[in-house]
C-alpha cells in the first residue's frame, strides 16, 4: 500500500538535523525569522570589518527628520546630527557580539554542570544543586551589577556577567535528562562492554541532549539582548554610545520634543531580532524534539 | 507533612550560608569602599579611616561576616551608611510601595491571562490559535523598556489620562499607580498567555481527558471541570515563586516612573556602596524565594491527592 511510503519511510535513516531542517522549511515566517537573523549577524559581521561608516561621525543638522535622500539619512539625525541608522547598525554589532559572547559562556557551563550533576548524581549531584539554588536566590540584577563593578563597566563585563548567571536553566534541563537517560538501556549496553564515565557522557548521552542546546542558545542569546537594553538604562551597561539601550535612555527627552524618529528606529530594529529569535527558538524546539518523528 | 516542611527548612541554611558568602565575598573585595563614596573624593585618610573604624569595616574580614550572621539571625540589619536610617523602617516602606506597584496587577493579570488562554486553548489548532501565537510573541519581543516608554508618552502625555509619573503614598496616590499597573499586566500578557496555554494543551493529553469525553461529557465541561482544574496546579507553581520578586518591585519601572521602592533602594544602595541595605534587602529576598518554594511544594501536596512529599 502506498499509504505509508512518502512521509515516514522518508524519516527512517534520516538524521534528526535534516528531518528538523526538512520541519523548519514548512514554515515561511519561521524562515523569514531565520534570515533576519542572518542579516543581523552580517551586519555585525561588516560592522567588525569596518565596513559601516563611522556611526559617530556627524552627517548633517541635529534632529535632521529623515529623508530619502542617502541612506545616512533613510531614518534621520540624532542631538549631534549622527545617522540614526548608522547607530542602529553599531548597535546591532554591540547585541550580536554580546548574545553570541554570553551564550558561549553559560552554553558550555550549564551543559557540563548539568552532565556531571545528572550522570553522577550524590554529592556531585547535591554540590551543583546547591550552586545554582545558590545563584537563582539571589536578585539576578545584583550580580550583574556587582560584577560589572568588579571587571569595570563595558561590553565584555556585562557578558561575563550573564554568562556567569545565564548557565542555571539549561544546567537544570540537562541534568533532569541525564537522571533520565543515564538508565537507559543504550547507555547500560556502553557500560557493560567497558565504556569509561566521560566516553558515556560526551559520546552516548550528550548527543541526545543537544536539542535542549540549540534551543537554549537561541534563547540565550535573546535574553541576553533584551537584558543588555535593560542593564544600560540602569547605567551598567555599555558605556560607547554603541548600544540601542543608550538610545532608549535618550528617547523620553526626544519625544517630548516631537522627535520621533530615533524612538521609532531602535524599537523596531530591537524588536524585529528579538521576535526573530523567539521565533526561530520556538520552531527548534518543536524541529528537533526527537518525540515527534 | 511537618517532618517535610521541618526537612526543607534545615535545607534553606546551606542556601543561605552560600548567598552569605557570594553577597559578602563580592562587595567586601570588590565594590566601592562606602567609606570613600559616603565623605566624597576629597576626604583625608584619616577621616577615611575613622569611618571605617566607626562602621566597624576594620575589623577582620571573619568578624565582619559572624557580624552579619548575627544581623541575619535577629533579622537586625541596624543602619543604612548612608541615610542613617534603621534599616527594618526602611524595608517595610520599600516592600509596601513595591507591592502597591506589582501586586494589583499580578492578580488581575494571571485571571485575565487564564482567561485568554482558555479561549486560545479553546480554539486550539485553528488558524486563530496560530495567528494568536504569533501575536503573542509579538507582545514579548517588545523590550520592557520601549513599553514603558510608548504607554508612557501616548496614555500620559499625549491623551493625558494618567499622571506621567511620580508617587503618593496612601490613596492619594492611586492615580499614579494607573500606568504603571497598566504597563506590567501589558508586559506579562504575552509569556503568560503562552505559558498557560500551553500548560492547558499539555492537559488535555492526559488520560483522564480520554475518560472524561467517553464517558460522554461535552467538551465545555471536560476544559472547564477538568482540564482547568489540574491545569491550577502546574500554573500555581509558576505565579507563587512570582510573590517574592513582587516585593522587590519592578527595577525599571521604580527607576523610570521615580517610585521610591524597594528595588530602586537596591539599585541605588549599590552605587552608593551602602553595603548594610544591600545585605538586607539580598537576605530578604532569597529567604522569601526559599519558604516560597517551599509553599508551592506543601501547596501542590494539599491540591494534588498524587503528590507525595518526601
Amino acid at each position: 500500500m502506498s499509504v505509508t511510503t512518502a512521509p515516514l519511510n522518508s524519516s527512517v535513516g534520516d538524521s534528526l538535523g535534516r528531518r528538523a531542517w526538512r520541519r523548519l522549511k514548512q514554515s515561511p515566517l519561521t524562515m523569514a525569522c531565520m534570515a533576519i537573523v542572518a542579516i543581523y549577524l552580517l551586519l555585525a559581521m561588516c560592522g567588525y570589518l569596518g565596513l559601516i561608516p563611522d556611526f559617530q561621525k556627524a552627517v548633517g543638522e541635529p534632529f535632521a527628520p529623515p529623508s530619502a535622500a542617502k541612506p545616512a539619512l533613510w531614518l534621520g539625525l540624532d542631538f549631534f546630527g549622527r545617522s540614526v541608522l548608522f547607530k542602529l547598525i553599531a548597535g546591532a554589532r554591540t547585541a550580536m557580539t554580546l548574545g553570541i559572547l554570553v551564550a558561549c559562556i553559560s552554553l558550555p557551563i550549564g551543559l557540563a554542570m548539568g552532565a556531571i550533576a545528572g550522570y553522577f548524581g550524590g554529592r556531585i549531584d547535591a554540590g551543583v544543586q546547591w550552586v545554582y539554588s545558590v545563584i537563582v536566590s539571589v536578585p539576578y540584577i545584583l550580580l550583574i551589577i556587582a560584577i560589572s563593578y568588579i571587571m569595570g563597566k563595558g561590553l565584555l563585563s556585562i557578558c561575563v556577567a550573564m554568562g556567569l548567571v545565564g548557565w542555571v536553566g539549561l544546567c537544570r534541563m540537562t541534568r533532569a535528562e541525564f537522571i533520565k537517560l543515564r538508565e537507559r538501556e543504550f547507555v547500560m549496553a556502553s557500560r557493560l562492554v567497558g565504556a569509561s564515565n566521560m566516553r558515556l557522557i560526551f559520546k552516548h548521552i550528550l548527543p541526545n541532549v543537544m536539542h535542549i542546546a540549540v534551543v537554549a542558545a537561541s534563547m540565550e542569546v535573546m535574553g541576553a539582548i533584551k537584558a543588555e537594553v535593560i542593564l544600560t538604562y540602569l547605567g551598567v551597561g555599555v558605556q560607547d554610545g554603541s548600544s540601542w539601550g543608550q538610545m532608549i535612555a535618550d528617547a523620553p527627552g526626544e519625544l517630548l520634543n516631537g522627535i520621533w524618529w530615533p524612538t521609532f528606529g531602535v524599537s523596531a530594529t530591537l524588536f524585529l531580532i528579538v521576535f526573530a529569535l523567539n521565533r526561530v527558538g520556538d520552531a527548534l524546539r518543536d524541529a528537533l524534539d526527537p518525540r515527534l518523528v | 507533612m511537618i517532618q517535610y516542611v521541618i526537612r526543607r527548612l534545615l535545607q534553606m541554611i546551606p542556601i543561605l550560608v552560600g548567598v552569605t558568602l557570594l553577597i559578602f565575598f563580592l562587595f567586601t573585595f570588590f565594590g566601592e569602599d562606602p567609606a570613600r563614596v559616603a565623605l566624597g573624593s576629597h576626604a583625608t585618610p584619616e577621616k577615611i579611616a575613622a569611618l571605617r573604624a566607626k562602621w566597624g569595616l576594620d575589623k577582620p574580614l571573619i568578624m565582619q561576616y559572624l557580624q552579619f550572621w548575627r544581623e541575619i539571625l535577629t533579622a537586625d540589619f541596624g543602619r543604612s551608611f548612608v541615610s542613617g536610617e534603621r534599616l527594618s523602617e526602611m524595608f517595610k516602606q520599600g516592600a509596601l510601595v513595591s507591592l502597591a506597584v506589582t501586586m494589583p496587577p499580578f492578580i488581575m493579570g494571571t485571571v485575565l491571562n487564564l482567561i485568554v488562554a482558555m479561549l486560545v486553548a479553546w480554539y486550539r489548532g485553528t488558524a486563530f490559535d496560530r495567528f494568536m501565537s504569533v501575536i503573542f510573541t509579538a507582545c514579548m519581543s517588545v523590550s520592557f523598556l520601549v513599553y514603558v516608554l510608548l504607554l508612557q508618552y501616548f496614555l500620559a502625555y499625549k491623551l493625558d489620562l494618567f499622571e506621567i509619573n511620580g508617587f503618593i503614598p496612601g490613596l492619594k496616590g492611586l492615580p499614579y499607580l494607573f500606568l504603571p499597573w497598566i504597563i506590567l499586566m501589558i508586559v506579562h500578557f504575552g509569556p503568560d498567555v503562552r505559558l498557560y496555554r500551553s500548560i492547558l494543551l499539555e492537559e488535555t493529553k492526559a488520560d483522564y481527558v480520554r475518560t472524561a469525553r467517553a464517558k460522554g461529557l461535552s467538551e465545555k465541561q471536560v476544559m472547564f471541570k477538568h482540564v482547568l482544574k489540574n491545569a491550577m496546579i502546574p500554573v500555581m507553581t509558576y505565579t507563587v515563586v512570582e510573590v517574592p520578586f513582587l516585593v522587590m518591585g519592578s527595577f525599571v519601572l521604580e527607576k523610570y516612573f521615580s517610585i521610591p521602592g524597594l528595588g530602586d533602594l537596591l539599585v541605588s544602595s549599590v552605587n552608593t556602596g551602602d553595603f548594610p541595605v544591600i545585605k538586607g534587602v539580598t537576605i530578604m529576598i532569597a529567604v522569601a524565594y526559599s519558604l516560597f518554594n517551599l509553599l508551592t511544594d506543601v501547596l501542590y501536596a494539599l491540591v494534588d491527592p498524587r503528590v507525595k512529599l518526601s
